[in-house]
């Protein structure tokens, strides 16, 4: 019997059409527009000026608050300008444009293709290396790193969990690097495992990527205290809460962090960052991002510079856009988003870019809560997504409060299971941020 | 005629004896309340609208009576009127402010036709969370409603058309509930100015001028020309866009005239000015 998780979920067909594919390099664009918030927290300031020349992997925007992360040039070229670009939602961010021109590297990155096991950094310098390199968590929150594992922080920690899950239907990036680079995050594991002193280390996998649960096995198998364990099917088996007790049988009460039943977890693309910002000393400023749907004729996993535009992403990927798609979403089906604006560029945090048709696009019309509970099933936090549509609907948002409105994950398994079609998942988000917004300032 | 007689003493006595119960505590946990709270409420408009910042006017009229002066507290509904009288029960010197009244600082030109169809959750807090919106602009007015219902007093209407909330300046008092439901703080309480005439810049809009300029056609580019043709310094350009003081400003629509965009907008004038759109 495969381990899963306790409360809800869902089922949602895979649809893992790119998982045979290869991740392949995506061609240098001719520009790229490099945000400089592409985490959570306050946007890196941005250290170049217009005719500066940059090179591959020089730092670019420095995370000069706590919560911040560095950014590094992903090609080489010259600055253009430092002014305000589009992100996929149409809102202004700061962003650094640059002209790409060849693509020459800073000398110190390895780019030799040889697997590096010796780590020769002591613990406070590995942290302080993650930091420099700008990693932040790949599994689409973008949190940086560095924080999470902040090294002063004296709880006890007992488990490093590697989330391999990729519930996400459709995205396959996670799984393509477990199958291609199954070794270095393995190494990655274990440096990051030593240096802050963690005792166990599991890697969970979902059970429809048979052949990362086998390859995983057989190279975890080489390192001490690392565990594969293959899980369940189940959406979404990624969400932290849900992936600690699917492998621990912990549960993180509201309101608190997996630090505080001793877990830190981290996504398996990260861990990856984590192995070439230690042993070949390179920068996060590349990703691999599955282009997939099923109106387009050819999947890809490809590995693309950030800043990269999501229109020449596509482009190259089905060629012109075709009129019967209805929707192009960065991420998965589930939790991604819409892409208002194509020209947008890509950032760390995008796994995925999903093309629809129209006819799956299209949302049903919405009609009465008949009270069925199917949402309260499909709740993976316990919580009762109906109520909540009806309180924030009434603002009485008090109330939402009391009934942990907070705790949800917006996973989306209420609306998804929802036979009235509500846009439940929208109203909840709608009623956290009043919540949030009503809530004393810390 | 027994039962007649039992009933009406048992329940006689059941209501003597609740009378007397009740007539006790009535007087033990008696909690004496100024009855000055009750002259002040009796006097304020009774909207409970919430536009003073208090929950209701009856916590105005307790936070009236505990101060003892009108420092700080000012109902925008009830305006001069009401200032004085309960600057009169209160034996204080009134705080006399200038009638205030919502204006809407967006054109919604929705100039380019929608690239996008939105199907989501029709709520302008919720789709200023997920996108700029049908227009593109990263700052207007969203149009889905949300200060609508927050009006007591029916002075905004949605034009369905344009898609923007139109205000009845006869009808507003000036509260501000409209202004704190929009997400995007599109809605600015002003002076209200004589006959309600309004010289003000209709465009939050804090893009440079191209990019402004790419989603709507009337907005103000920050081009500061309005600035330079003002005598009495009322119009100061900051971030990309316009602000006219009302308190500074004397009317005289020199800069609505210089506005190349017609972002600069005189409204309630009995004489139009030629390069005025008639709005």
């Amino acid at each position: 019997m495969l381990k899963t998780f306790a409360i809800g979920g869902i089922h949602p067909s895979d649809n893992k059409l790119a998982a045979n594919q290869p991740i392949e390099y995506l061609p240098l664009p001719q520009q790229v527009v490099v945000m400089m918030s592409q985490h959570i927290g306050a946007p890196a300031v941005s250290l170049v000026e217009p005719g500066d020349k940059v090179l591959v992997g020089q730092l670019i925007g420095e995370g000069k608050a706590f919560m911040s992360a560095n950014i590094h040039s992903p090609v080489s070229g010259v600055v253009t300008k430092v002014d305000m670009c589009r992100d996929i939602a149409g809102m202004p961010k700061p962003a650094v444009y640059i002209n790409v021109e060849g693509d020459e590297w800073l000398s110190t990155i390895d780019r030799s293709p040889e697997i590096k096991y010796e780590c020769n950094l002591d613990p406070s310098q590995v942290f302080d290396k993650i930091k420099e390199m700008g990693i932040v968590g790949l599994g689409g929150a973008t949190f940086p790193t560095h924080i999470k594992y902040a090294a002063n922080d004296d709880r006890n920690i007992d488990y490093l969990i590697v989330n391999g899950v990729e519930c996400e239907p459709y995205l396959t990036a996670d799984s393509r690097l477990l199958v291609e680079h199954a070794t270095e995050i393995c190494i990655a594991i274990d440096i990051v495992r030593q240096a802050r002193g963690i005792a166990h280390a599991a890697i969970g996998i979902e059970a429809n990527k048979p052949e990362a649960i086998a390859l995983m096995t057989q190279v975890a198998g080489r390192f001490e205290s690392l565990e594969v364990v293959p899980l369940k099917m189940k959406y979404p088996q990624g969400a932290e809460k849900q992936l600690i007790y699917a492998i621990t049988h912990r549960r993180v009460p509201s309101g608190k962090l997996p630090i505080d039943v001793g877990c830190i977890i981290s996504n398996a693309g990260t861990m990856f960052a984590i192995y070439e910002a230690l042993q070949k000393n390179k920068p996060l400023f590349e990703r691999v991002v599955t282009v997939t749907g099923k109106g387009v004729k050819t999947q890809h996993n490809y590995k693309v510079r950030v800043g990269t535009s999501i229109k020449s992403l596509v482009e190259f990927s089905i060629g012109e856009i075709p009129g019967s798609v209805g929707k192009i979403i960065s991420g998965g089906p589930m939790m991604g988003k819409a892409i208002f604006n194509l020209d947008a560029p890509t950032t760390k945090g995008m796994g995925g870019v999903l093309i629809m048709n129209e006819s799956e696009s299209v949302r049903q019309e919405e009609t009465t809560c008949i009270r069925c509970g199917k949402c309260l099933n499909a709740c993976p936090m316990g919580l009762e997504p109906y109520l909540f549509s009806a309180l924030v609907r009434h603002e009485r948002y008090a109330e939402a409060r009391q009934r942990n409105i907070l705790d949800c994950i917006e996973c989306g398994s209420c609306a998804y299971s929802c036979p009235a079609h509500k846009p439940l998942t929208s109203e909840i988000r709608l009623g956290k941020a009043k919540v949030r917004a009503m809530m004393p300032k810390k | 005629m027994d039962v007649f007689w039992i009933s009406l003493l048992v329940l006689g006595l059941i209501g003597a004896v609740f009378a007397l119960l009740l007539y006790y505590v009535a007087q033990r946990f008696w909690v004496p309340e100024d009855p000055l709270i009750d002259e002040v409420l009796s006097v304020l408009p009774g909207a409970n609208c919430g536009g003073c910042g208090k929950a209701g006017c009856k916590a105005m009229a307790e936070a009236f009576v505990k101060q003892g002066n009108m420092e700080g507290l000012r109902c925008p509904v009830g305006g001069e009127s009401v200032a004085r009288k309960v600057a009169a029960l209160l034996d204080c010197s009134p705080l006399v402010t200038e009638p205030q009244v919502a204006t809407v600082r967006c054109s919604a030109c929705f100039a380019k036709q929608p690239t996008t169809l939105y199907d989501g959750l029709k709520d302008c807090a919720f789709v200023s969370s997920v996108y700029v919106g049908d227009g593109g602009c990263a700052y207007g007015c969203l149009g889905y409603g949300n200060c609508v219902p927050t009006c007591q007093f029916g002075a905004i209407k949605m034009d369905q058309e344009r898609r923007i909330p139109v205000i009845d300046d006869d009808k507003c008092t000036g509260c501000g509930a409209c202004a704190n439901a929009c997400p995007r703080h599109v809605i600015e309480l002003r002076n209200r100015g004589v006959n309600n005439q309004k010289v003000f810049v209709r465009c939050v809009n804090q893009d440079k001028g191209v990019e402004a300029r790419k989603v709507c056609t009337k907005a103000c580019i920050g081009c500061g020309k309005c600035e330079r043709t003002c005598l009495f310094g009322a119009v100061t350009v900051q971030n990309n866009v316009a602000y006219v003081d009302v308190r500074k400003c004397k009317q005289c629509r020199k800069c609505v005239v210089e506005c190349p965009t017609g972002a600069l907008v005189a409204q309630n004038f009995a004489t139009p000015l030629k390069s005025q759109d008639s709005d």
